[in-house]
């Protein structure tokens, strides 16, 4: 290792958050990545507005930390900035299913080659509390005291449907299979996609719903994107319907960042094409 | 046959001495009926019987119907405003004939028989006629109008033929045969002579600002499509590889400007262009360029609001909007061009100080300067440079926020070996980690406002205010952006002075100050209803005592405006 990989920043979540456990997975895919040649100097990290996006400050690698919703634009422009950057965006449910949904649909659809880790924990926890578009229906939150009165979306079909080529799962009291799902999203080549639930040790602890509807993906086609609408179907994110974790899909298609070259001119070289283009205009 | 060129009905009334030479020609017909592309061909045309040329289009915000019309306004020196009284008439339509005719009485008509029934002066054609004869679409009816204009302006065919080989992208043949068939139907009856002078390079004002920031190393464009700054993104999509831009289109206006901060972040230098819409929803993007010190250009092309207002028309009514955009402090670069000749200067000056002073640099246009055609000096290519920013060198551990002297602290990439490159949204330490620590808050907030003073001094070596008219008459004009090429022509002809700060944010105050000296009388115009340079440059010390105002979304033309100003002076 050729530094550490946690700044002198002080860690100010809550004991027992689950946002641990994903800077230390992430820390650990990093340093795989280090040891297996990749300098950390090509890797950014790209953080949204919540709990979650602390993760810039406490990792010590190059990071933008954004505002609330807009971590995926500014990773895409990034990447298309310098294509040889590994872009690991880490965003939470509020930041990029509410406030930023376009800018997740276009990355999608796109398929820009950038990694989105989501801290899903279903609750806004920095604004101490309200639902958020995951929160299940009758969710008691401070802007919603008599619960919610809207159904949560299902951002694994939301997703599918707009062009993802990496859909994943995973849960933070599942470390081994969340490394793998991590490391397998910087890997994959396309737009990657991993929701995370994560429990919050304030203001929604699920961690007993979860341990109980939660099952890992065995036998599963992740090439199938039949299969995988199944899967993405089966928990709505309401129920107490079986929840699965893993690798629902994967494809390949062209990235979006591999259609545009990176332009290179001298001074001579620009001002002789300004003059080329001028001479059009005559 | 009146071999001369004609009196000139469009100069300015009471022109005083300045006897000059110039034709106006005004083109209109039904949208879809391609006038935008004939007055682009008239220009042309102009352009290389030796003219200096401006171009004015005029049409609303619909794709089939409603009335379009072109002004072009060619002279032996620069123009940048068209005039109401038009020396040709063009019409291909009724309309054209009776919503232009009353201004230019004695203009030389040629008329659409078809569809324009009038007992005025004029020679018609069929184009019906001629379009069935040579079995062409309708869309070539424009092409049989400019045959028949350069045959009645004396025009050599040769002019018509080379023109057409050079800015008719497609049916060029045919296009030719149209025109020919009017060209030879018609008699010459006012010459418009030419000049010996070399045709030059027509740019809209979009174009010109596109030229200036690519000269200053632009490798990336992205933007949102939005009338009137859409030319932008038109013209560099059509020519990125050429100029070796990245241009990117995204999902909205919030994403355009994250986007160009990922990409300046990356080390591209990036410019975005919008309209005031669009640039509401860049506000918050525009703050955290500031706070998290990311160079970016931002061109705001002014359109008549609030609101969606009027698409295709112009206004002065967001300078306030976007000297002041974005919570917080932080320094900003504002600049108005008049013209596409400062347009293109001032873009390339406007990338370089962003990225020297790491901050958001505005191009604040308007339609009639984004969507009007000029003609560019060819040596202003070379005028100037893209300029290296400061850069890490290396020497010690690189800290994105270093306190250094003017605020400036030296830039590295991520990629770029051994540099962690932090930049934050939050209050920030020197490396770029938050904190809310009071002292650290207030250092960084110093360092970011230091470079208002290191910016403000640099400014001072560029012309930053454009003084001309009489330049020490007593009583002067003040403008900004495009009103100046009308406001010109006035000064000139009731010798006054002309003021136009090009630079409004840091206010010149220096220069304006020198460029004021001996004015008892300040007169503003602006295309606004509220006098919003007036009120900047009072907050400056320097009195305005009247301000003529227009906000209707047409701008001001010289023969309007100097009746404004003969009876302001009046008072």
């Amino acid at each position: 290792m050729t530094r550490t990989l946690v700044t002198d920043a002080g860690n100010t979540w809550c004991p027992g958050c689950g946002n641990f456990t994903l800077q230390h997975t992430l820390k650990t895919v990093l340093a795989d990545m280090e040891a297996a040649g990749k300098s950390l100097d090509d890797i950014v990290l790209v953080a949204g507005i919540g709990c979650h996006a602390k993760i810039a400050d406490y990792t010590n690698i190059n990071s933008f930390y954004a505002l609330h919703g807009r971590a995926i634009p500014v990773a895409t422009g990034i990447k298309l900035a310098n294509p040889r950057l590994t872009v690991i965006c880490c965003v939470g449910d509020g930041d990029t299913y509410a406030e930023g949904l376009d800018h997740l649909i276009f990355a999608a659809k796109r398929n820009i080659d950038i990694t989105l880790i989501v801290h899903d924990n279903r609750v806004y926890g920095l604004t101490t509390g309200q639902y958020t578009p995951t929160s299940p229906l009758g969710f008691h939150g401070k802007s919603t005291p008599q619960g919610t009165n809207e159904y949560p979306i299902n951002p694994m079909e939301l997703m599918l449907a707009s062009g993802a080529t990496y859909v994943a799962r995973g849960y933070t009291k599942k470390m081994a299979l969340l490394q793998q799902l991590i490391a397998g999203g910087i890997a994959h080549k396309g737009f990657a996609f991993i929701d995370v639930l994560q429990i919050c040790a304030t203001f929604f602890n699920q961690t007993a719903q979860y341990n109980q509807q939660e099952y890992e993906l065995a036998e599963h086609d992740p090439t199938s994107f039949n299969a995988a609408c199944a899967k993405a179907r089966e928990w709505d994110y309401n129920s107490d319907a079986p929840i699965a974790l893993g690798l629902l899909y994967k494809r390949e298609r062209q990235t979006f960042d591999e259609r545009f070259s990176v332009p290179v001119m001298t001074q001579e070289v620009r001002e002789q094409s300004i003059r080329e283009v001028l001479e059009q205009h005559r | 046959m009146n071999t001369n060129i004609y009196p000139i009905a469009t100069s300015i009334r009471h022109c005083r001495g300045n006897a000059v030479n110039e034709v106006s020609v005004l083109i209109g017909g039904k949208a879809g009926d391609g006038i935008g592309n004939a007055g682009v061909l008239i220009a042309q045309m102009l352009n290389h019987l030796g003219y200096y040329v401006y171009l004015y289009n005029d049409y609303p915000s619909l794709i089939r119907g409603g009335h379009n019309f072109a002004v072009i306004r060619a002279a032996d020196r620069q123009v940048s405003v068209h005039q109401d009284r038009v020396d040709f008439l063009l019409a291909l339509d009724q309309r054209t004939v009776d919503l232009h005719h009353d201004a230019s009485p004695s203009c030389t008509m040629i008329m659409n028989a078809d569809l324009v029934s009038s007992s005025l002066a004029g020679q018609g054609i069929s184009l019906r006629a001629i379009l069935a004869a040579e079995q062409a679409p309708g869309i070539m009816g424009n092409s049989a109008v400019i045959g028949a204009f350069a045959k009645t302006a004396g025009i050599p065919w040769e002019t018509v033929a080379t023109v057409f080989h050079s800015h008719v992208p497609k049916g060029l043949e045919l296009n030719l045969r149209v025109a020919r068939r009017a060209y030879d139907q018609v008699q010459t009856v006012r010459v418009i002579e030419p000049i010996d002078r070399p045709a030059l390079p027509l740019l809209t004002g979009n174009e010109a600002i596109s030229l200036g920031l690519v000269k200053a190393g632009m490798s990336a464009y992205v933007s949102y499509p939005m009338t009137p700054s859409s030319g932008i993104l038109h013209f560099l999509a059509e020519h990125a590889d050429r100029l070796g831009v990245t241009v990117i289109h995204p999902e909205n206006e919030i994403a355009v400007m994250l986007m160009a901060l990922g990409f300046s972040y990356g080390g591209r230098r990036v410019a975005i262009g919008t309209s005031g819409g669009g640039f509401c929803l860049m506000t918050e993007g525009v703050s955290l360029a500031g706070q998290a010190e990311l160079p970016i250009v931002i061109v705001v092309s002014q359109r008549t609001g609030p609101s969606t207002g009027l698409p295709t028309y112009t206004g002065q009514a967001d300078l306030r909007f976007v000297l002041h955009a974005g919570q917080g402090e932080f320094p900003r670069f504002v600049v108005a061009p008049a013209d596409a000749n400062q347009a293109y200067y001032w873009s390339a000056v406007a990338m370089n100080l962003a990225w020297k002073y790491q901050i958001p640099a505005f191009i604040l246009s308007d339609k009639t300067l984004s969507e009007g055609q000029y003609s560019l000096e060819p040596e202003n290519i070379s005028a100037v440079m893209a300029e290296e920013p400061l850069l890490w060198d290396r020497t010690l551990p690189y800290s994105r926020y270093r306190d250094q002297p003017e605020g400036i602290s030296p830039l590295a990439f991520p990629g770029e070996k051994d540099a962690i490159v932090k930049v934050n949204s939050y209050a920030h330490d020197e490396v770029g980690i938050t904190t809310e620590d009071a002292g650290m808050v207030n250092l960084m907030a110093k360092k970011r406002m230091s470079k208002w003073g290191a910016l403000s001094f640099a400014v001072m070596d560029y012309p930053g205010v454009y003084v001309g008219g009489k330049t020490d008459a007593p009583t002067a004009l003040l403008c900004w952006g495009s009103v100046r090429g009308a406001c010109e022509e006035v000064a000139v002809a009731l010798g006054l002075r002309l003021v136009q700060p090009v630079v409004l944010r840091p206010f010149p105050a220096a220069q304006m100050t020198g460029a004021c000296f001996g004015v008892s009388r300040m007169i503003a115009v602006e295309e606004n209803a509220d006098g919003q340079l007036a009120a900047l440059t009072r907050g400056h010390g320097i009195e305005v005592h009247g301000a003529i105002l227009k906000y209707d979304g047409r701008p001001f033309t010289p023969g309007e405006l100097l009746v404004k100003v003969e009876e302001m002076m009046a008072r």
